[in-house]
C-alpha cells in the first residue's frame, strides 16, 4: 500500500503522476495502460481542487493505492463540502465545447468508481482499474 | 512547461515543452487565444513534439483554440504528437476533429 498527501495546490500534481506511473510500472501494467490511469488519477485530483476546494490551494488530498493480483485501486479522500455523485457526469462527446472532459476520462478509464461522503470527514473517491495481463506483480 | 510562440512566414507557430496540467494550462492557453487573436493572423500551428502529457485542461485549450480559429478563419493545426497526448485525444473522440500533422513542415503546407 502507498499513501501520499498533498495540498490542493496543481503544481503537486506532477508528484502525484510520478507515483501513480512508478506504482503502474511495479505492478507490471502495459505503457497504454499506465497512462491511462495517471490520467484518471490525475483528473480526479484536479476535480477535487476546482470543484471541491475551488481552486483553495491550502486543503489536503489523500491519495491512498493498492494493488491485487488482477486489480488496482486508488482512494481519493478530501475535507470538502459534501459533493453529488449524480452531478459528476460526463459531457456527451459529440458537443464540441472546452471542458467536461476530466469525468469522462475517469469514467472511461476506470472499470469501478464510487463517491461518497462521510460525515464530518469530507468526500471518498474510490477507482478500480482491472489489469489484464500474464503475470502481475502486486504491491503489498 | 515552457510556451514560446513564433513566426514562421504567415503563420505562428506555439512551441510547448513538458507535461500540460492544471497547473499550466493556463499559460498555454494565453498563448494560443493571443496567437488566433493577432492582427491578420491566418495560420496557427501547436507544436506538442516535446509535450510528453497533456490532461482535459489542455485539451480543452485546444477545443477552444479551434473553435475561436474557426470564427475569425483562422487555419488552425496540431503536429508533433506523442504516445500519450495521441491517446487523450483519441479518448476524447477528438482525434478526427482536429487537423493533426506528424511536423512543422508539414504543419505549415498544409
Amino acid at each position: 500500500m502507498i499513501e501520499i498527501k498533498i495540498s490542493s495546490d496543481p503544481k503537486f500534481l506532477t508528484i502525484v503522476r510520478a507515483m501513480v506511473g512508478k506504482v503502474c510500472e511495479l505492478v507490471e501494467c502495459s505503457v497504454e495502460e499506465k497512462n491511462k490511469i495517471i490520467l484518471a488519477v490525475d483528473e480526479a485530483c484536479s476535480n477535487i481542487m476546482k470543484h471541491t476546494y475551488h481552486g483553495d490551494l491550502g486543503q489536503s488530498i489523500e491519495i491512498r493505492c493498492e494493488s491485487a493480483r488482477d486489480k488496482i485501486e486508488f482512494v481519493l479522500k478530501d475535507c470538502g463540502p459534501p459533493i453529488d455523485p449524480g452531478k459528476i457526469k460526463p459531457r456527451p462527446l459529440d458537443e464540441l465545447r472546452p471542458g467536461g472532459l476530466g469525468t469522462h476520462f475517469i469514467r472511461t478509464i476506470m472499470d469501478e468508481v464510487k463517491y461518497e461522503h462521510v460525515a464530518g470527514c469530507g468526500n471518498t473517491l474510490r477507482m478500480v482499474k482491472f489489469l489484464h495481463r500474464n503475470n502481475p506483480g502486486e504491491l503489498t | 512547461m515552457e510556451v514560446r510562440t513564433r513566426k514562421v512566414g504567415v503563420a505562428s507557430v506555439i512551441d510547448l515543452k513538458g507535461q500540460i496540467d492544471l497547473s499550466s494550462s493556463s499559460k498555454m492557453r494565453t498563448a494560443v487565444l493571443e496567437a488566433i487573436k493577432a492582427k491578420g493572423a491566418l495560420r496557427v500551428a501547436v507544436n506538442l513534439t516535446e509535450v510528453s502529457y497533456i490532461d482535459s485542461s489542455g485539451i480543452a485549450t485546444l477545443v477552444e483554440g479551434l473553435q475561436l480559429a474557426r470564427a475569425r478563419s483562422c487555419h488552425f493545426v496540431i503536429f508533433g504528437l506523442q504516445q500519450a497526448p495521441r491517446e487523450v485525444l483519441e479518448l476524447a473522440r477528438l482525434d478526427k476533429v482536429f487537423e493533426i500533422r506528424v511536423d512543422e513542415r508539414e504543419a505549415l503546407d498544409s
